[in-house]
């Protein structure tokens, strides 16, 4: 089954990815859903910002792919999306690229409702630039650019930008494959802007500064962390409390 | 092609004439995002093209518009966006990245008084400099300038035209003076288009040809293209460590224009046959130059005009023979003095800068006490 998805991939090429890093797992996931939903990447458009995640697609995939400037991607993909309604356009970036700087396109998008796929790949921080803390770092964790700790609270993506009008929002860490893989091929079938938050392990610039330094302890700490929307549900606050919930939180009829 | 308006005469500003010259070179896409002194287009756009067919979208901001245009422009579109100072300089590093990646896309600057806010309402031609070297690094542009309501119109067909040809971003620096001028143009029965050159399958980003334009593919032609503004090579792989890969693309993107340039640039001149003292003007101040150049003809002194349509690539042989051949040449300008330091590097006789940056059109008068103090 792994060797089908080679059809998907640019020949030649080597992984940029860190040992560790989640990104090679959600590069697997997002060409599974493809895969079963039997669409052809050629009529697919992946466009990607900058960071470790815009990677995913460009070049790796064997499509079209632009890779656009630093917290852009969701207007370049408005315009080419406008212009030929006719293309299957996925946005796969960082916390950093499409929430920090990029995080105005990215209401504006959704309260648009344009129909977009964007993956959102929240590693905890800036990876590709050594570690500094992103809008997504828990508060209190260790960056390059919070040694004491951050003081700030992170944003909760799903809820800021199911508030702004999305049709389909999600939050799946890459620790739980199978319902990311149903979320993904849910995303792209929704008529509207569609967004997953995937939680993706950083052990190189997270987990070193932050007790969780070997890929098998940034594993361990998400699977710790990740609750279902569901199981959370009945649970009271205390028991919630540094629990991360995931989930559909906009399922698409809306 | 036929125009999209009826053949006849018209009467409007120069703004609506840029919004109309755009529907006639076939503009398939427009964003942008409202801004004095051009908002004007922005709203004539989107009533229009509902009855044309085009996109329309108003973005969040004028970073977004130019990434949006580029996008568009990468879907299949000739796309165009429209601003004025403050967000041209939001748009300079979306224009980086059409210059790196070979996007043709259209960007109106309606340049207003300056620096910062500065005047909403009142003309300039400050952003001369900014056209040419606005965001990182070395590149190469196209900017055209029109000094009428017709022209405007003109001019942005040339810029749909020139952007495609060349696949690099091409800027029609008008001013407020320019986009909020009422006057009479023609629109003639046809319109000529140069539609993007294709060849499936030929390297999208390199190229053996002499001009050195590669074809270009759009998304969902099954080229599966990698577009990038990193270092990449003829086939858009990123390439950002090898020397000879940055050399050969940065070389190739400054001499499809440089080496292009004799086709490229237009321009008007008048009384030049026999003129010791030439103004060399552009926009709006060409009508006021014209004037005070007729009034001294008419008292026999020795003045003529050229006036740059064209003002990227500058045209640099052109001033080099003009210099060669004239006592002393005037350059008045609504900034301190953009176009006439590159004259300076070109003539080899006086270059003379008659500057004006108070928000207000240079009247005659002004170059008219010039020439006399010059002739």
């Amino acid at each position: 089954m792994t060797r089908d998805l080679e059809q998907y991939l640019r020949p030649g090429l080597v992984t940029a990815f860190c040992p560790g890093c989640g990104d090679g797992i959600l590069l697997g996931l997002i060409l599974r859903a493809i895969d079963e939903l039997k669409i052809n990447i050629d009529d697919m458009l992946f466009v990607s910002g900058i960071g470790c995640a815009g990677w995913i697609p460009s070049p790796n995939f064997n499509a079209d792919t632009l890779h656009t400037l630093h917290g852009r991607t969701i207007p370049f993909a408005t315009g080419a999306k406008m212009f030929n309604p006719k293309l299957q356009v996925m946005i796969i970036s960082g916390d950093g690229d499409l929430a920090d700087i990029g995080g105005n396109h990215l209401i504006h998008a959704a309260r648009r409702n344009i129909d977009l796929t964007v993956i959102l790949v929240n590693n905890f921080l800036y990876g590709m630039t050594g570690g500094q803390v992103a809008c997504t770092t828990p508060m209190g964790a260790f960056t390059m650019t919070t040694t004491e700790g951050n003081p700030y609270r992170p944003f909760d993506l799903p809820k800021l930008v199911d508030a702004a009008g999305a049709t389909y929002v999600a939050r799946y860490s890459v620790t739980q494959p199978l319902a990311l893989i149903s979320s993904i091929k849910k995303a792209v079938q929704t008529k509207g802007f569609s967004f997953i938050e995937v939680l993706s392990p950083c052990p190189t610039q997270f987990g070193r500064r932050n007790q969780l330094g070997s890929p098998t302890d940034m594993i361990k700490f998400l699977m710790d962390k990740c609750i279902m929307k569901e199981e959370a549900e009945g649970l009271s606050p205390e028991e919630l409390e540094g629990k991360i919930i995931t989930g559909e939180f906009s399922d698409g009829r809306n | 092609m036929k125009s999209i308006l009826s053949p006849g005469s018209y009467y409007f500003s120069g703004d609506e004439a840029i919004a109309e010259g755009a529907i006639a070179a076939r503009c398939g896409y427009f964003a942008g995002y409202p801004i004095t002194p051009a908002s004007e287009i922005v709203e004539r756009i989107s009533i229009r093209f509902k009855e044309t067919g085009g996109v329309f979208i108003q973005m969040e901001d004028e970073i977004a518009s130019i990434c949006s245009i580029i996008g568009a422009s990468w879907a299949g579109a000739r796309a165009m966006t429209a601003t004025s100072g403050p967000g041209f300089s939001l748009m300079q590093e979306g224009m980086g990245h059409a210059i790196m990646t070979e996007t043709p896309i259209v960007i109106i600057d309606v340049q207003r008084a300056g620096p910062g806010l500065g005047q909403a309402t009142r003309p300039a031609s400050g952003d001369i400099m900014q056209a040419k070297w606005g965001s990182h690094s070395d590149r190469q542009i196209i900017a055209l300038c029109p000094w009428s309501v017709q022209e405007a119109y003109d001019q942005t067909i040339d810029a749909f035209n020139l952007a495609e040809r060349y696949r690099v971003p091409v800027i029609l620096l008008t001013d407020e003076a320019v986009g909020h001028l009422r006057e009479k143009m023609d629109i003639r029965e046809d319109v000529e288009i140069f539609n993007r050159m294709k060849k499936p399958g030929a390297a999208p980003f390199g190229t053996e040809e002499d001009d050195g334009v590669p074809p270009m593919p759009t998304f969902g032609e099954r080229e599966k293209l990698l577009v990038t503004s990193s270092t990449h090579n003829d086939y858009g792989v990123r390439k950002t460590d090898d020397p000879l890969v940055q050399a050969k693309l940065v070389s190739r993107l400054y001499s499809k224009i440089m080496n292009n340039r004799e086709k490229i640039i237009d321009y008007d001149s008048c009384y030049m046959e026999d003129a010791e003292v030439v103004v060399v003007c552009y926009g709006f101040t060409a009508r006021s130059s014209l004037f005070a150049i007729e009034k001294l003809r008419g008292e026999g002194k020795k003045v003529g005009m050229f006036r740059l349509k064209t003002i990227w690539p500058f045209p640099d042989r052109l001033i080099r023979d003009i210099g060669s051949r004239a006592k002393k040449i005037l350059v008045p300008e609504m900034n301190k003095g953009q176009v006439v330091e590159e004259v300076m590097k070109y003539a080899s006789c006086d270059a003379i800068l008659y500057s004006q940056t108070n928000g207000e059109d240079i009247h005659p008068n002004a170059i008219i006490e010039q020439l006399r103090r010059l002739v």
